[in-house]
């Protein structure tokens, strides 16, 4: 990393413009998301076709996924393959088209969906295929530059956080491939593949990207390199051997072939290899360095990213089991854990990653207390939301399986669909904070030489 | 360059392989599931409802898959693989924030009900958090001839004209009646076979401990029935017993709940019914018959708890002369 390549302007106006329009997606997916929150409490509100939950449902996941994950994460790619590679963005051109067809994607995605139309309530995969084929140009787009940009680093070795961003976007042109292709999708077979799909579609790609977001801004930030190399390296190669394996774990007790659901529930058990290796691997980078950690909002980010890829993906493995999906599957509790999931850990990775790197490549900075107000904000409100959607899934599961009539399940859950539209509502409110933090960082006035002599300053103040 | 291609390319093939045996070969293999005994392609109109179902996301909040569960017994018979021969796009679901609709087209037969239901849920359903589809329905002056307007109650009527369901609407009702699970083709079949004295598939909640001897001792358990009857009838109904005016009888008053030969109000919750006259009002609607889904025990509890509620003064009954009913040839 000596030999930086400084003043890459291009990297750089490429980096703002996709943690710009990442901004713009997230705020408007979780501003849909309010609206469904407020809808529990209130079916009458917004009625008619273009308000309908069901058709907000698929458009709040896929702005989340499609506009502000993906290309947030992308966004950060760009700026750690080349910072780490020390070489210059092999093509800005390139990735201002990636950038156009990933936000025509999600735009006309959304626009399809509102209007009714989709290619089924496939979860993740419900924009109509002509528009995923857009998706995956963009993705493919980008991991040619990604590409590119590795082969011209100035030494021998890849850096593991290349990896991890390289392989999750190829990876992910193969998944888009295996949903598009309808020949073996008639009934119980679509099944199989909205298993595997499901499932791939985030950790494959979110996971890796963030992965590897946090393999470079962690050491970056710390200025220590990561524990171990090794490690990382075997979390990778188990990652990618166990994850593709466990879908068929959203589709236990239904028809899927009882074997198919077996072997997935035998690799989510594995998945606590990468899972353990990788965070402990993070966990051990940051110790003995509280101090910095609790002073660096960066870093509190990336911690508590770390620490939801953590306990989110160990409950992920202990919902597999069978005795816990009778009681959570179905639920709210599944609910929960993809936010503690995609919110904890891809949302912080990115956040960290997006306050540790954009200073450095824009040398403006975004103030402490706007970084205080979203981290908290964001944390509380996750907490919140995790919490409330947890206890009341696992009594609803409680009521079915007490054979109460199914409407006292609704009755129930009530009081917890309230604390979810809370804690929601302080998640949204944070994402403000956060696009103000993201304006100042690559629009502001408040320049700062050198980012992490500042964030020293802090601490030393502090 | 070679290390690049070492850990692009490697990892890129080792992916590609195990989403083909994971995702593509399971996909073929199952493809070609053949459809099972009864299980048929959906009309014109009953697809066009699936569409319609589909496009505005009903599988976010319904699934259609009944598990091996006790639990999932009150929506049906666990499902097969063979029953999804004809269902691309998928339906399964994942939440079940409303009740599965594998089989309502078994479980809730009423078109009437259905269409207030979809209208204004909280018509039918008081604590209902499903979304209205007002929108899927028209208000005009006058039904247009062969069309009946949906006999809403008038808290949820407009306050001028009739309300008529859309083209989308009717084929989504048609859509949803047409989901029934046939019988499965190995085992003994439905319930409502002669002589079956035994808890049936579909019956709703496990037999609590003596149950099943203790409804004979002539006092009958109150919650069980009530919770019975909230599970199998209020959707009707209604829990204050009152029905709705023009679409569903009441039980409150009525006289077969209150005969003291509770003959013909058995035989109504064992077979079901099809336009009948309450109290000088003809209600066009059909009611669906519980002798498959529910045990003797079970009807004799909601009998009970109907013959003893909202001021009525049946006779009580005990599970024995169910069973008696249940033994008559049809």
């Amino acid at each position: 990393m000596q030999m930086e390549v400084k003043e890459d302007r291009a990297l750089i106006s490429v980096f703002c413009a996709y943690t710009v329009c990442a901004t713009l997606w997230l705020l408007f997916a979780t501003g849909v998301g309010i609206l469904m929150a407020f809808k529990f409490g209130a079916p009458e509100f917004g009625s008619g076709a273009w308000l309908t939950f069901g058709r907000l449902r698929p458009i709040h996941t896929n702005a989340t996924f499609y506009g502000f994950a993906s290309i947030a994460l992308v966004g950060l790619g760009y700026y750690v393959a080349a910072r780490s590679s020390g070489a210059r963005l092999y093509s800005a051109g390139l990735a201002w088209i990636g950038l156009a067809l990933f936000n025509v994607a999600a735009l006309a995605g959304t626009i399809a969906l509102d209007l009714g139309y989709n290619d089924g309530d496939l979860e993740y995969r419900e924009w109509p295929w002509q528009i995923r084929l857009i998706f995956l140009a963009a993705l493919m787009v980008t991991g040619c530059n990604l590409i590119a940009t590795v082969a011209r680093r100035a030494s021998k070795d890849i850096y593991l956080a290349n990896w991890y961003i390289l392989g999750g976007t190829l990876w992910t042109c193969i998944i888009a491939v295996v949903a598009i292709v309808p020949q073996y999708q008639y009934g119980l077979g679509q099944v199989a593949v909205s298993g595997f799909y499901m499932h791939n579609a985030v950790g494959m790609w979110f996971t890796p990207l963030a992965l590897g977001v946090i393999y470079y801004t962690l050491p970056k930030l710390l200025n220590r390199p990561i524990y171990s190399y090794a490690l990382g390296v075997f979390a990778f190669w188990t990652n990618l051997l166990f994850y593709p394996i466990i879908g068929a774990h959203h589709f236990e007790f239904s028809p899927l072939p009882w074997w198919l659901q077996t072997v997935a529930i035998v690799f989510s058990v594995a998945m606590l290899v990468p899972v353990w290796g990788g965070s402990s691997n993070f966990l051990l980078t940051m110790r003995g360095r509280t101090r910095d950690l609790i002073h660096s909002y960066p870093l509190m980010f990336i911690f508590v990213g770390v620490m939801s890829y953590l306990i989110g993906s160990t409950q992920g493995t202990l919902e597999a089991f069978r005795s816990l999906q009778q009681v959570w599957h179905l639920t709210n509790f599944t609910v929960g854990h993809s936010h503690l999931t995609m919110y904890g850990i891809i949302a912080f990775a990115i956040w960290g990653g997006i306050y540790g790197l954009l200073p450095l490549a824009t040398g403006k900075r975004a103030s402490t207390l706007g970084m205080a107000l979203h981290f908290w904000m964001a944390l509380v409100g996750c907490f919140i939301y995790v919490t409330s959607l947890s206890i009341g899934g696992t009594i609803q599961g409680l009521d079915w399986m007490h054979g109460l009539p199914f409407i006292q399940s609704v009755i129930d859950m009530q009081s917890y669909y309230v604390w979810r539209g809370v804690g929601g509502l302080l998640m949204f409110l944070s994402h403000i904070v956060f696009a103000w933090n993201v304006w100042r960082m690559c629009y502001g006035t408040e320049a700062v030489t050198l980012p992490l002599q500042a964030l020293r300053a802090d601490e030393a103040a502090a | 360059m070679n290390k690049l291609v070492m850990i692009v390319g490697g990892s890129t093939l080792v992916y590609a392989g195990l989403a083909f045996m994971m995702g593509v070969l399971p996909g073929i293999e199952l493809s070609r599931v053949p459809a099972g005994a009864g299980v048929e392609p959906l009309t014109a109109l009953e697809a066009q409802g699936r569409e319609v179902y589909v496009a505005n996301g009903c599988g976010y909040c319904h699934t259609q898959q009944v598990r091996p569960l006790d639990e999932d017994r009150v929506f049906g018979r666990p499902s097969a693989a063979s029953d999804f021969t004809y269902q691309t796009p998928e339906l399964l679901g994942s939440e079940r924030t409303g009740p599965d609709l594998t089989n309502i087209g078994t479980r809730q037969p009423s078109s009437v009900w259905q269409y207030i239901h979809l209208y204004e849920p909280r018509a039918v359903v008081p604590e209902s958090i499903m979304p209205s589809f007002s929108w899927l329905f028209e208000v005009v002056d006058h039904a247009p001839a062969g069309m009946t307007a949906v006999p809403l109650p008038s808290a949820f009527a407009p306050t001028r004209g009739v309300v008529v369901p859309t083209h989308e609407a009717e084929a989504l009702i048609a859509y949803l009646a047409a989901l029934k699970q046939p019988a499965w083709s190995g085992s003994g079949g439905e319930g409502g076979a002669a002589g079956t004295t035994t808890a049936a598939p579909g019956s709703s909640s496990r037999p609590s401990a003596g149950a099943a001897a203790g409804a004979a001792a002539g006092g009958y358990d109150a919650a069980k029935g009530a919770s019975l009857y909230t599970s199998n009838c209020s959707a009707c109904h209604q829990a204050n017993g009152e029905g709705l005016a023009g679409a569903f009888p009441p039980l409150k008053g009525n006289d077969v709940v209150n005969d003291g030969d509770a003959t013909e109000h058995i035989h109504v919750v064992l077979r079901g019914l099809q336009a009948t006259r309450v109290g000088g009002v003809v209600y066009g609607g059909v009611m669906p018959s519980f002798a498959a889904r529910l045990s003797d025990a079970d009807v004799a509890a909601i009998i009970d708890y109907e013959r003893s509620s909202w001021g009525n003064h049946g006779t009580s009954i005990i599970a024995g002369q169910v069973a008696a009913e249940r033994a008559k040839p049809r």
